[in-house]
Parts: C-alpha cells; structure tokens; sequence
C-alpha cells in the first residue's frame, strides 16, 4: 500500500486507437425535426394541404434528413440508429395522438359543465336545462363498489388457489383456462346473464336493480383480478415461503402473512385496472341496472343510473333540447375519466405505501 | 396446533433450550421417482457442530432438509426410513411438520428475510406470524437477546424499526440467524449460511457458530473444507457413486479424524482435493 511509486518513465508509444469519432451535435434530431416541420409548413401553405398530409411530409422529411445528415458526418452504424431511433419516436407521437386529442375534446365539451349543481342535481323533474349528475355518479360508484366487494375475494382466493394449492395440477390448469374464456366474455353476455339469473330467482321477468349490474360486471372483473394476482404471487420468492415454515408458521398463515404483504402492492394495482376496465361498462348495466332520473341509494331495490347509461341516454334520447343533454353527456364523461384518473393515482399511492421497504 | 395426542404432547417445546441429538436410519429421500439419497446412518450428537461436506449435487441440502420435514414442502418429495429426535420419530404419522419446524430452525444458503418487516419484526416472526401474543417488554426482551445472540445486535440497536433488507448480506444471514434462534429451536439447522458472504460476514458467523454450540445442536453445510475443520466437530462426508446415482453417505468421524487419517479412500480423495 505504501511502496512508492517507480520513477515516472516515458509511456509506451501506444498505438493510436481510433475511438473517436465524428457525433452530430446533441440538438440535432430537434433542429432536423423543426426544419422539417417548417419545410412541410411551407409547402402545406403552397399547395393548401391539410394538417395531417404536412404532418406526413415533415416525419418523411425528418427521416430522410436526420439519416443522411448522420451519414455524411458520423458513420452508416450511426445512421441506422438516428433512422431507427426517429421511427420509434414517431410511433410514440402517433399513439399519443388519439389520447390526447380523446383528453382534449372531452374537457373542451364537458369542462364548462361542471359545476357545483351539475355535481350535486339529480335529473328529477328537468327538462331542457339543468339538472345534474349525482344520481348517475352515486349509482356507477354504488355498483362499482358492489362489483369489487364480489371480485376481489373470489379472484383473490382464487388465484391464491391456483398459485399456492393447486400449482400444477389438473383442477388448477381447467380453471386457468376457464378464467381465460371469461376474460373474453362480451359484456352484454354478462349483463344478459345476470338479468336471466335475477329473473329467474325472483320470478320478475322486469326486473331491474343495482347489485344485479354488480354481478354483471363481477364476471368481467373477476377473470382480471385472477389473472393479475396470480402473477403477483408467483412474484413471491419462495425464499420467503421456506423461511416462513421454517419457523414452524403453518401454510395458511403463510400465505395470509408473509405470501399476501409481499405482493399487495401488485394486487392492488390488479384490483384498480379491473375497476378501471368495468366503471365505463354501459351495456350490462343498461340491461339489469336500468336508469332512472332520481337518485336512488339502494343497490337491492329499484333503477339505478349510471354515469355511462347517462351518457348513452343524454345522447340518444337527448328530448326537446338536444344541447343541454348532450352538454351533459360531455361533462358526465368528463367525471368518468376524472373518476379513473383518481382510481389509478389511488392505486398508486397505495402500492407505493405497501411497497416492501428497503431502508436504502 | 394443539396437542392433539400424547406424541405431539411430548414434542412440545421447552422453555429451557434443551438441546437433542439426532439418530438417522437408514433414510432414503426421494424426489418424485428419483432417488436422491440412499441409505443414510447416522447420530448427530448434542450440543456439537456437525458439519456436512461433498461434492455438489450429492444431497447434502436435501438430507439437511429431512431434519426439519422441509423436504416435504416439495411436491412428490418423500422419504423412506427413520429420523429419530429425541425420541420422537418425525416421520411418525402422529406428528406435526408445523410443531417440528418450531423445534428445529434452520438458515438457508441466501439470507431470506421477510421483506415487509422492519429488523425487529423479522426477529420476532416465528413468534408473531404464531400468533404468540407477547407484551412489549417481553418482545424487546426477545429482539435483544436474539441479536445480540447473533452477534448484531451492536450494528442495528438503533435501528430496530427500520427494513430488514437495508442490511447488507452478512447482516442480513446475521438477521436470519437471530430470527431462527429466537424461537429458541432445540437444532438449528445452516445450509452453506456463508456461501454468499464476504469472508468478514463468514469469520463473524464462524465465532457464531462457536458460541451457538454451548446451547444447540448445529448441523452446517459447508462447501468450505477449510470452514468445517474451523467449527464442527464431527464431519460427514457425502458422495455420489456417478451422475443420475444416488448420494450415499461415505463416512462419518470426529473432525479431526476426517482431515488427517479418514478411513476411506474417496474421502481421503475430496479432502486432498484430487477431485470434487
Ligand atoms: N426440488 C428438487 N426437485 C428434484 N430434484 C432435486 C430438487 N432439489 C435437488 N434435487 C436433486 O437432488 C440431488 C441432490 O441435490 P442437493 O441436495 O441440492 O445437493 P447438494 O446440496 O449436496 O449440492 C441432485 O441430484 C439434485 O438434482
Ligand atoms: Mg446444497
């Protein structure tokens, strides 16, 4: 450690080793990119094209340029990943595009809507203008609610089933598979599977009522709910299981105390794209849940509305004065987008606050 | 849990560490169809550190984790023959896996604490994950004495409410011994506890083990010739006749024995490093 260092000598000549070598300055996929644009603008404005025809001209522009640029100044390995790299950079705007153009005509239509009547008003008795929303939003988290009360136990103890008991077996491999069929289940099936079964039990060839558009949408949420706790359990190192026994911990508690905690944070994420996927149903709830113009807080009894039937009916039955239904179908799904926004923010406070700790 | 029948009765734990020795006869292990193990003899003494050694693959592991029923946890695995502890045979159908494992702890090759527990919780795991219900002082109690039994308690004291995984390796095997120990097991079982340690980690659970011995039956799996002339007493030599064969067990003799004049040829060859 102490020795000292030999007396400095002339290094070796080494041979000049050419790892250096031209780069295109860093800003130079934005400068090819805005001359692009300019370019195509220019000739958009010439011959009067559209926005999508310049949109066209300036990704083929860029393409061209930014690779033969690179080919001149760097090397044809350099080119290939300017060309490549600006392909998938378009691919990502494009897929952006319907996003945020959804985003932006739902909030320019239904922001004005919003309001504290418009959150607070059920439609009883409107006519023309007015009126709100509430009876709409209480049924949708009603029966969203309902729906999760009835998936997550099932799809839980389910997917713990198949990761923890049944593994490989026969029994565990035909439910994968079923789960897999119902994952694909039209949600008019559901809906007209639930209104059969309510229908048949209660003898009421009529009958409408809120859990029943629970039930309905529980068949779509369970498969999800399997599925995706299922693969977080199978996360669960069994490291940890082994530990556990080890100490004499028997298998359920296992499972309820080591297995569980360590993947929560994976099964609520589940849980959220499974409300997520079945909040903005309308077809099943427009079959069992019916709608109603009044608020209706009773799941077992009674219409009840829901935000995407509101919607469905502002638009198509809008009445005398189509405008102010239809302004309300706008701000109606304005709050449905709102609402999972919320759901998948919640999520993921929520897994961050489970989320095994490491200290470091 | 509850003591169901006068065998179970018996293996109930005591409050004081009661250390037992183990016999073994003739145990075959299977997995599935395969045969792993065969025709294992042999007596574990008491309060000793009895270290296993050979070549990989020979069923070292495996016959570790019969000591504790752990093999079963496998599916299709199974074993043929004897474990006799204290007594109790343990393959008896009359008696629990779960009340075994609460007797005879073990620490796995790669340190596994629970990672949503803090340091504290991941000591008192075996406790709480039963369902003991422990006043608080009697649980600090625990914490205490089972780190500082694991020589960890100087480097985490102040941060007992912190994650078990923010220590580093060798804490965290340190960790898993506490949390072994803290159920106070009458065996404790270590497959290769230092294999994946920094040679500071393994000397300080070398003088671990040194110090577990007074009160336990330690039975240690070692890749490591040089670790089991260093802590154990007696020595068992596994060997393979050839691949897809069985392990046997090759011989058994007080450690120093075994590193000097061993009376078979093979282990006379492993130890010297002719092969394996
Ligand atoms: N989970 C398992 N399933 C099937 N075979 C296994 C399993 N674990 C180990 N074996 C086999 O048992 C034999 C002994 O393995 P192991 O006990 O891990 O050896 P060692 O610990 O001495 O290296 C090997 O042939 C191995 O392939
Ligand atoms: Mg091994």
């Amino acid at each position: 450690m102490t020795t000292t260092a030999p007396p400095p000598t002339t290094p070796p000549a080494t041979p000049h080793l050419p790892l250096r070598s031209a780069r295109l300055p860093r800003s130079a996929p934005a400068l090819v990119a805005v001359a692009s644009l300019a370019a195509a603008g220019v000739l958009a404005l010439l011959l009067g094209w559209g926005i999508i025809a310049w949109a066209v001209v300036a990704g083929l522009l860029h393409l061209v340029a930014i690779t033969v640029w690179s080919r001149a100044v760097e090397n044809p390995r350099a080119a290939t990943d300017r060309f490549v790299t600006s392909l998938i950079w378009m691919a990502l705007i494009i897929a952006f595009v319907p996003l945020v153009s959804l985003l932006y005509i739902v909030v320019e239509n239904g922001a004005g809507q919003i309001d504290g009547q418009f959150l607070t008003y059920s439609m009883r008795n409107v006519v023309g203008e007015g009126g709100g929303i509430y009876h709409s939003l209480v049924g949708t988290l009603l029966i969203t609610l309902g729906a999760t009360v009835i998936s997550v136990p099932i799809g839980l103890m389910t997917s713990i089933y198949l990761v923890e008991y049944g593994a490989r077996s026969k029994v565990a491999g035909w439910i994968r598979f079923l789960v897999d069929v119902m994952t694909g289940i039209p949600s008019i099936v559901a809906g007209l599977f639930a209104f059969a079964l309510f229908a048949l039990i209660f003898n009421d060839p009529g009958i409408h009522f809120g859990i029943g558009g629970s039930v309905a949408l529980s068949l779509l949420m369970i498969p999800i709910v399997v599925r995706s706790a299922e693969e977080m359990l199978k996360l669960v190192p069994g490291d940890l299981r082994e530990a556990s026994y080890a100490l004499g911990v028997p298998k359920w508690r296992t499972i309820v105390k080591v297995v569980i905690p360590t993947a929560l944070p994976g099964i609520i994420t589940g849980v959220t794209l499974a409300v997520s996927r079945v909040i903005g149903e309308t077809a099943p709830l427009l079959i069992i849940a019916g709608s109603t113009d009044s608020s209706n807080f009773n799941l077992f009894g009674g219409q009840m509305s829901t935000l995407p039937v509101f919607i469905y009916y502002s638009y198509t039955q809008p009445g005398l004065n189509p405008e102010f239904a239809q302004g309300r179908a706008w701000g109606a799904a304005l709050v449905l987008i709102v609402i999972v926004m919320l759901l998948n923010l919640l999520a993921r406070v929520l897994g961050k606050a489970f989320a095994p700790k490491t200290g470091r | 849990m509850s003591a169901g029948t006068d065998d179970r009765a018996s293996f109930e734990r005591n409050t004081d560490l009661m250390a037992k020795s183990i016999d073994v006869s003739d145990l075959n292990i299977f997995y599935g169809s395969f045969l792993a193990v065969e025709g294992v003899n042999m007596t574990i003494p008491a309060r000793s550190v009895t270290a296993l050694i050979g070549p990989s693959g020979c069923g070292k592991s495996t016959f570790l984790r019969t000591l504790n029923r752990m093999h079963e946890v496998i599916p299709g695995a199974r074993v043929e023959g004897k474990v006799v502890v204290d007594g109790n045979s343990l393959y008896d159908p009359t008696i629990d896996p779960v009340e075994v494992r609460r007797q005879v702890g073990m620490v796995f090759q790669r340190p596994n604490p629970f990672p949503t527990m803090s340091i504290a919780d991941n000591v008192l795991a075996g406790l709480r994950l039963n369902n003991k219900k422990l006043k608080k002082s009697e649980a600090e109690d625990v914490v205490e004495r089972s780190l500082k039994g694991a020589n960890l308690w100087n480097e985490v004291k102040d941060r007992l409410g912190k994650p078990g995984m923010g220590l580093s390796g060798g804490q965290q095997q340190r960790l898993c011994i506490a949390r072994a120990i803290a159920v106070r097991p009458q065996v404790l079982l270590m497959d290769e506890p230092c294999s994946a340690l920094d040679p500071i980690s393994t000397s300080a659970i070398e003088d671990l083990i040194h110090e577990l011995r007074t009160d336990y039956t330690i039975v240690i799996v070692t890749h490591n010739m040089q670790q089991a002339a260093r802590v154990s007493e007696d020595t068992a030599f596994f060997n393979l006749a050839g691949a897809g064969k069985p392990g046997r067990l090759i011989e058994m003799s007080p450690t120093k024995k075994i590193f000097s004049n061993p009376d078979e040829e093979a282990t006379e060859a492993y130890i010297s490093g002719r092969f394996g």
